[in-house]
């Protein structure tokens, strides 16, 4: 099952994890990430997850559903989660199919993802924003 | 057995050609002040080309009748075809229609045709040749006329279609991280697509937060109109930009109500001026006066 390179990679940085999905998943896989995901969250004891789907030129609606059911996990288990980098193909035909990601957030890449987080959990200071 | 026909037919037809029509082009041109002027007293009495002025009337049928003259005698259409797509180039813009052009080279036709029966009224064989030789002749004249104008017109369609692709949806960055996108004019699905795919792309390139779509333009919305915004908000959504609507004018929000879009979700706000001041404030703006102004 495991051989070969891998799939999706889960890095801790502070109390965020950030998973990239690095090539298409099919669905026991998307499963096992899932998984995954949720058990490492309390080994971490993370505030925020950051799911980095720039790779995938294709989300069906079985990978949508996993990563709003993941997002919503994690908030029971304590963490904020952040869809970062859907394409501009990606998200019209998501929508077109009528799938969205619910109230779960999104933002444009890491960056992004990460000030969003950022804002959330710390008391803003001067200079922070624009 | 068909082709053994047709090739029948054309010897036959250019045997007449050969003999009569000189003759017939010869009669034509010797007449020509008087048909000319029948002519454009029928086109009178059909109120065709009415958007033209006397002087021009007199112009453009003298030239038709000779280009028409001309080709009976050559046979070959092509100094027509491009007579015809000058003459539909310049006459279109002036709201001429398809059924003014064929029906005034189907009144020189009919009037023609009239005048060689009056010539050989004598003779009926020889009538019937020269309507042989005639009237393929000027049927392929009709047709030409026809087609250059029609191609004219569907040429002078297409670039105005491009035209309006081109300009219609400019996606402009107004301050850093903040895009507007005016929509002006008929939105279909087509243009809405385009717009989407461009606004997505754009929301990409100018790593855009807050996007103001301006619909003052729009003339109308309706359901489908209504369910591509929806659409063009939630896929800039799963792309981490927030959307603000503006500019429904009252009867468009009437409209909407009216048809039950569902646009809760959206966030809308009056006039674009309102939209950008909420664009500012999401994105932590404060626009202040500096109490200097160049203006007063």
């Amino acid at each position: 099952m495991n051989s070969g390179p891998a799939l999706v990679s889960i890095l801790r940085q502070g109390d965020t994890l950030v998973a990239s999905v690095h090539t298409a998943l099919d669905d026991s896989q998307m499963v096992r990430f899932q998984e995954d995901l949720v058990r490492q969250i309390g080994d971490h004891r993370a505030r925020g997850v950051i799911i980095d789907v720039a790779a995938l030129d294709v989300i069906d609606s079985f990978a949508a559903r996993t990563l709003r059911a993941l997002a919503e996990m994690a908030r029971l288990r304590g963490a904020v989660t952040v869809i970062v980098g859907i394409q501009p193909d990606v998200a019209m035909s998501m929508v077109r199919l009528g799938m969205g990601m619910g109230a779960v957030a999104t933002a444009l890449d890491l960056e992004e993802g990460l000030g969003y987080l950022a804002d959330l959990t710390s008391v803003p200071r001067e200079g922070l924003r624009p | 057995m068909t082709d053994d026909r047709t090739d029948m037919l054309s010897g036959q037809e250019e045997l007449a050609r050969d003999h009569l029509l000189p003759q017939l082009v010869a009669h034509l041109r010797e007449h020509r002040a008087r048909l000319r002027d029948e002519w454009a007293g029928r086109i009178r009495e059909a109120h065709l080309l009415e958007a033209m002025t006397p002087r021009e009337m007199v112009a453009e049928t003298t030239s038709v009748y000779d280009n028409y003259v001309e080709v009976l005698e050559t046979g070959s259409v092509e100094a027509l075809q491009h007579y015809a797509r000058d003459l539909s180039e310049r006459i279109i813009p002036r709201g001429v229609e398809t059924h003014e052009v064929v029906g005034i080279v189907l009144l020189l036709r009919d009037v023609l045709a009239r005048s060689l029966f009056e010539k050989y009224q004598r003779d009926f064989g020889l009538l019937n040749e020269v309507l042989d030789a005639y009237e393929p002749a000027a049927n392929r004249i009709a047709n030409t006329v026809a087609v250059s104008f029609v191609e004219e017109r569907e040429r002078v369609i297409r670039q105005q279609q491009d035209a309006i692709k081109e300009l219609s949806t400019p996606v402009l960055p107004v301050r850093e991280r903040l895009l507007i996108l005016p929509i002006i004019g008929v939105l279909d699905s087509e243009r809405a697509r385009q717009l989407t795919e461009q606004l997505l792309n754009g929301i990409r390139t100018h790593r855009a937060k807050v996007v103001v779509i301006d619909i003052t333009g729009a003339p109308d919305v309706d359901q489908t109109v209504a369910n591509h915004l929806v659409q063009t908000v939630d896929a800039s959504r799963l792309m981490g930009a927030s959307v603000i609507i503006t500019g429904l004018s009252p009867t468009i929000a009437q409209t909407l109500v009216t048809i039950g879009v569902d646009l809760g979700k959206m966030n809308t706000i009056g006039d674009l001026q309102g939209g950008l001041e909420e664009a500012e404030r999401l994105l932590g703006y404060r626009v202040t006066r500096t109490g200097v102004s160049d203006a007063s």
